[in-house]
């Protein structure tokens, strides 16, 4: 059995056995470190022509030391699995930097960086603890105008966007990831286009991780931007036959549980849940305590609605402690076994009566 | 029709190039909207998935896939269902799966070209995440026999789900469809074939769906569609039967297998089913008998065996109230909850009403019997839903609440009520603040009730000015709603020069209730309201410059000019009628039974946007259906009125000595002409003269006082709404809309009846001038009769404020129980007033545009203000007041 067979057995294994602790934000415990352009620069981009600050996933080069650091803080609260600083380190992505050309470094290094502290943190406490790969949404929309006077218009097209997410989960495998996560989707054709991509890249390398998929509910009618319902928006997916499906984003846990439970009941696959810490109070900041956050978790995880938890935006080592804490010993979700039925889906799902 | 049929999954076909015409001229025009609409149109009418094709050598069909899908993605009405990609062309295919978010179907791949390129096609089409249409064609052709059309579906099965890991229940074979009935031996058995083959493909491969192109079936009888529809019922009855568990249809024209006559089934039976080989030959023969037109007309309740779903969607598309309670109680029942048998059945019912009326196969009389029915059912849920609200907390979504109010001073309202009932129908929340509505009242509203849209009615000239007001407010304010415009009075062009630069949001004018519904669901589409509020501006900002450069209608005449080309009528040998008395007479209660049989029914369906001249309009083949039960449900609640007594009617004629003095017409209380008593100013035309014709001013038809010869003038007020309110009120009461129109039409429609039948005994009797006048009532209706009723408002007199004089002479307010609002109109609404001129030469003539010297010389004679005079003649001046008055200032 080769190494990544074992640790996928070991994944396997611990998705049987309890819920799986997830990590929270990155980009929240960045700005604890009050880092200034120097920073992000670095001494390698001292010229770059650009500001770059406010571009985290560069810290994995110019700031190693900052980012490895918050992996080892969400391992040591309890996380099982952390997430690589790479949710922007796409080329198109990127681009808004001018430093495109540096995608496969970023993806590379992040995914070495979060190994690295996975393994030290493996080794000190003798649980084993797994990488998974970050792929955000990229910010274009391949099925949504960006110009409300000519609805036909698209700034992004499907394989533009198969090959930026080929070109980063390149880098995010080869850097030594267990998992891809590709998360934040607020539009489901950017996701299908981006695991098309990384499927391709399965046969190409020859390997293949465990693909998770997070999607992002937007508004309270339940939607995502792109107007999916929760459903919609998994029978859309569920060809990719991901290792889990579920939300993250946009709503505290309060507000994402009816699309958790939604999702709960049609995937037949695992689901993770990493909502925000509440929602934003008046200074764009959130302020939901762990406990909170821990206490809504903890009835997800009774009522049986989730396989894998953990935090989005907000959400510090406290909060990931609070959730671990209060999900040991629940049992995780059973997956359910669905009639085979043709399900489809324009923006509703459609499901075909025999 | 039955349990199986239930699960039957319809797949819209209007979307293609190659089997639509109109949809591939669109596509072809590079008309997106309208194609758009097409699909709009099937979704409505209950297409779960919609096939999309656009296989047309004229076209770049990668491109236009490309398009339609993306376009189809802002149309969240439309995009809600998923999508069938449907070409033959493998390129076209993989463009549309890169365009589509949701899980989609791919139309068709088969392994005519062999295995490789099949495997190499599933598996791509399994990585996109879509379903896949395999046809029953192999290496070796098309498959037209079960044997054949089984064993190719089998192979691709196996090679499909052990080779590709295709999920199977994602697969769906087209086992072929072939025309039968061709004159070719061979193809008798091709629908037995295709139902043979179905049966074993789903008996033999499981979770595996089958579906076709049902029109295919059909092909040899091109042009008769009633006998087509028949085909593809029978048909589908038996391949569903069989298995067959989706097809490509006309989603909004199937026929109930059990709607099918007896006899027309047999036929088509024996041919589908091939049992007879004389079959084709006898169903040819009857073939014309059931072109479209033959249906008969008998009452059949057989709608009524059917599952209560069809029941309650049979009697909202035929406008039937009277089994509705005790369905929706059934249906009820069968649902969780009560809101479900509105958004269930009832919804998709009035989707299909919706539809027909969109494709101008329903008309506007029937959609608001069907409302009617769709009222009725909800008023019976409604007790069962406040029970639920009460336990659960929860409300009902519409799709928008829209404000509607006919503006302060003016009275009519049947459109805004028509254009009220057709929003619901469509699930909009209508809030009707009836008529004569304040701007302050109708904003304040707009606000407190959370309206979406506003929306402004009016049928006089001054409303127009009021709609304008309230527009400046909505931007005072600070109001983002958009604002509807409508009523008789109204235009486009009006709307873009006058009210939409007062407003900086969306200002629509809507021509009719049919195009209510667009306009709405287009201003409140979260994608494609902006959009759509962009185009309307910029359009009526181009009419404003195409109006700005055309407005003027070329040079007048002067005053002065036009005053000389007066007609000029041969006093010296005319001696003017003397009426029989002097003064006014009234007439309280007035026979309705005499004005019943002298109405003009063509404006009457005019109302209901039913264009044709009675009484050939109950027989036109396009509207006869819809125009002869509102006909004769009009003739029963005529009768109902008359015998019931709830209306009345109201008038009052009057006669004085006048002549005429310049444009203006003394009108005197003695025959010796001592004691004025009011004047009647009139209006010259101004237009100019080539053809010899006179520049007519109604006062050319009096003698002047200086002939010396005696002449008289007449008026008249008439009201027949007395009690209408009352009627129409508790008809709403009754969620009967529909009635309630009616009876408000039929209204209007007596009123007129009543100023025909007095003009009629004015000539005959009361003025006498023409007592041996013997007139038929077509004849009446085209004015062959002496002398002339013109009406303050209307073209020969534009001036609305001349119905102050009429009125107080003939004391209106107490002799017909009539009022005039701020802005002129007539309250009750049904009401008509005018003058009689009885000179044999008189003629009814328009004013058309004046010029500012007459507007001038008019405010002098009138003792008002320029700018006055100028607001009340909006509609008539050949010059922009605003444009005078900084000339002035300059």
């Amino acid at each position: 059995m080769s190494l990544r067979e074992q640790r996928r057995a070991l994944l396997d294994e611990l998705a049987r056995t309890r819920v799986i602790i997830l990590d929270g934000a990155m980009g929240t415990m960045i700005q604890r470190h009050k880092l200034t352009e120097k920073d992000f620069r670095g001494t390698r981009f001292v010229d770059h022509e650009i500001d770059l600050q406010g571009n985290n996933d560069l810290l994995t080069i110019t700031r190693p030391d900052v980012i490895k650091g918050i992996h080892r803080q969400y391992l040591e609260a309890g996380a099982d699995i952390i997430e690589t600083n790479t949710f922007n380190s796409t080329t198109i992505s990127q681009a808004e930097y001018k430093l495109e050309h540096l995608a496969y470094e970023l993806n590379f290094e992040g995914a070495r960086l979060a190994r690295e502290a996975a393994d030290e943190v493996a080794e000190e406490t003798g649980s084993p603890r797994f990488v998974a790969g970050a792929i955000g949404p990229t910010s274009r929309t391949a099925s949504i105008s960006p110009d409300v006077n000519n609805p036909g218009y698209r700034n992004v097209t499907f394989d533009e966007l198969r090959e930026a997410y080929r070109e980063a989960a390149r880098g995010l495998i080869e850097g030594g990831s267990d998992i891809l996560i590709v998360e934040t989707i607020f539009d489901t054709l950017n996701a299908k286009a981006g695991l098309f991509g990384v499927q391709e890249l399965f046969d190409e390398l020859g390997v293949e991780l465990p693909i998770m998929i997070s999607g992002t509910i937007t508004d309270l009618s339940g939607r995502t931007l792109s107007g999916q319902t929760t459903e919609a928006f998994w029978n859309s997916v569920k060809h990719v036959k991901p290792f889990s499906i579920g939300l993250n984003c946009a709503f505290g846990a309060d507000q994402m549980r009816p699309y958790v439970a939604e999702l709960s009941r049609v995937a037949d696959t695992l689901v993770s849940a990493y909502p925000n810490a509440g929602l934003p109070n008046e200074f764009g900041q959130y302020d939901e305590e762990p406990e909170t956050t821990g206490g809504h978790l903890h009835n997800w995880g009774k009522d049986g609605l989730v396989n894998i938890v953990g935090g989005c935006c907000g959400t510090t080592p406290g909060h990931i402690r609070a959730i671990a804490e209060r999900v040991h010993g629940l049992s995780p979700r059973e997956i359910p076994v669905r009639d085979k039925k043709l399900r489809l889906s324009g923006l509703e799902a459609f499901e075909a009566q025999a | 029709m039955s349990e199986q049929t239930a699960s039957f999954i319809n797949i819209g076909e209007r979307t293609n190039v190659t089997g639509s015409a109109r949809f591939k001229k669109l596509i072809l025009n590079g008309d997106f909207d309208a194609a758009l609409q097409v699909a709009r149109q099937q979704v409505e009418s209950g297409a779960q998935v919609i096939d999309i094709n656009m296989d047309e050598a004229m076209l770049d069909s990668e491109a236009a896939m490309v398009r339609f899908l993306n376009l189809l993605a802002a149309e969240p009405d439309i995009s809600r269902v998923p999508v069938m990609i449907d070409s033959s062309k493998w390129s076209v295919i993989e463009a549309g799966l890169k365009c589509v978010q949701g899980k989609s179907i791919v139309n068709s791949i088969s392994l005519k070209e062999g295995e490789e390129i099949f495997l190499e096609h599933a598996r791509k089409i399994l990585r996109y995440g879509a379903a896949v249409v395999v046809m029953a064609f192999d290496e070796q052709g098309q498959a037209d026999i079960a044997n054949r059309k089984v064993e190719i579906c089998e192979r691709s099965y196996k090679l499909l789900t052990d080779v590709v890991g295709f999920p199977p229940e994602d697969i769906i074979f087209d086992p072929n469809i072939f025309a039968i009935a061709t004159g070719i031996e061979e193809h008798n058995n091709y629908a037995i074939e295709f139902i043979e083959g179905t049966r074993r493909i789903r008996q033999l491969l499981p979770y595996a769906h089958v579906s076709g192109g049902v029109s295919n079936v059909s092909f040899s009888f091109r042009g008769n569609e009633p006998l087509r529809a028949a085909i593809h019922s029978v048909f589908l009855y038996h391949a569903i039967r069989a298995g067959m568990d989706m097809g490509i249809v006309n989603a909004g024209a199937l026929t109930p297998y059990d709607d099918i006559p007896a006899n027309l089934r047999e036929l088509v039976e024996d041919v589908v089913l091939n049992r007879r080989p004389d079959a084709t030959d006898r169903l040819l023969e009857a073939a014309d008998q059931f072109k479209a037109g033959a249906a008969k007309d008998t009452v059949d309740l057989s709608w009524r065996e059917k599952p209560v779903r069809e029941r309650i969607s049979h009697a909202l598309v035929h406008g039937i109230t009277e089994f509705i309670d005790e369905d929706t109680e059934e249906a009820r029942k069968l649902s969780p909850r009560p809101l479900d048998v509105i958004e269930g059945p009832l919804m998709d019912g009035m989707n299909v009403v919706g539809d027909l009326f969109g494709a101008g196969k329903m008309f506007l009389p029937q959609v608001v019997k069907s409302a009617r029915v769709m009222k009725k059912a909800v008023g019976y849920l409604l007790p069962f839903i406040e029970e639920e609200k009460l336990n659960s907390g929860e409300e009902q979504q519409a799709k928008g609440k829209i404000l509607m109010a006919t503006v302060k001073g003016d009275v009519h309202d049947i459109g805004k009520n028509i254009v009220g009932v057709v929003l619901q129908c469509n699930n909009y929340d209508v809030v009707d603040l009836g008529v004569m509505v304040p701007a302050a009242k109708i904003l304040e509203t707009a606000k407190t009730e959370k309206c979406d849209v506003i929306g402004l009615s009016g049928l006089i000239t001054p409303s127009l000015d009021e709609m304008v007001y309230v527009a400046s407010e909505m931007q005072r304010l600070g109001m983002d709603l958009p604002l509807l415009i409508g009523g008789a009075t109204t235009s486009r062009v009006h709307t873009a020069v006058k009210i939409d630069p007062s407003y900086k949001n969306a200002v629509v004018y809507v021509p009719d209730a049919s195009r209510a519904v667009g306009v709405v669901g287009n201003l409140l589409s979260e994608t494609a309201r902006e959009g759509y509020a962009a185009d309307v501006k910029r359009e009526y900002r181009e009419m404003r410059e195409k109006h700005g450069r055309s407005k003027r209608t070329g040079p007048r005449q002067t005053l002065a000019g036009a005053r000389a080309n007066k007609a000029k009528l041969d006093w010296a040998s005319y001696q003017p009628p003397k009426p029989s008395f002097l003064g006014v007479r009234a007439f309280d209660d007035y026979d309705l039974a005499e004005l019943a049989e002298r109405i003009d029914w063509t404006p009457f369906f005019q109302s209901w946007e039913l264009a044709g001249k009675f009484p050939a309009i109950l027989d036109d083949a396009v509207v006869g259906e819809a125009a002869r039960p509102l006909y004769a449900d009009a003739q029963a609640m005529l009768k109902k009125l008359i015998a019931e007594k709830r209306l009345k009617a109201r008038g009052a004629i009057g006669f004085w000595p006048a002549n005429a003095i310049g444009d203006d017409i003394a009108i005197y209380s003695d025959e010796a002409r001592k004691e004025q008593v009011a004047v009647n100013h009139t209006l010259r035309q101004q237009m100019l003269r080539d053809n010899g014709r006179p520049n007519f001013a109604l006062s050319d038809y009096i003698a002047p006082k200086e002939t010396g010869v005696a002449d008289y003038l007449g008026g008249f007020a008439v009201n027949a709404g007395i009690g209408v309110d009352e009627i129409v009120a508790e008809f709403k009461a009754q969620k009967d809309d529909y009635n309630a129109i009616l009876v408000s039409a039929l209204a209007d429609r007596l009123a007129e009846a009543f100023a025909e039948r007095l003009h009629e005994r004015v000539r005959t009797e009361f003025w006498g001038y023409a007592q041996d006048e013997h007139l038929s009532n077509d004849d009446l209706i085209a004015e062959k009769y002496r002398g002339i009723r013109p009406a303050p408002g209307y073209p020969a007199c534009p001036d609305h404020t001349e119905k102050t004089t009429l009125f107080r002479l003939l004391d209106a307010e107490s002799n017909a129980g009539l009022e005039l609002t701020e802005s002129m109109a007539m309250y009750p609404g049904a009401a008509v007033s005018g003058f009689y001129f009885s000179h044999p030469d008189a003629a009814y003539f328009g004013v058309g545009r004046i010029e500012r010297d007459q507007v001038e010389d008019y405010a002098v004679r009138k003792g008002m203000e320029v700018r006055e005079v100028e607001r009340w003649l909006a509609p008539n001046l050949n010059y922009d007041p605003s444009e005078v008055a900084s000339e002035n200032a300059a």
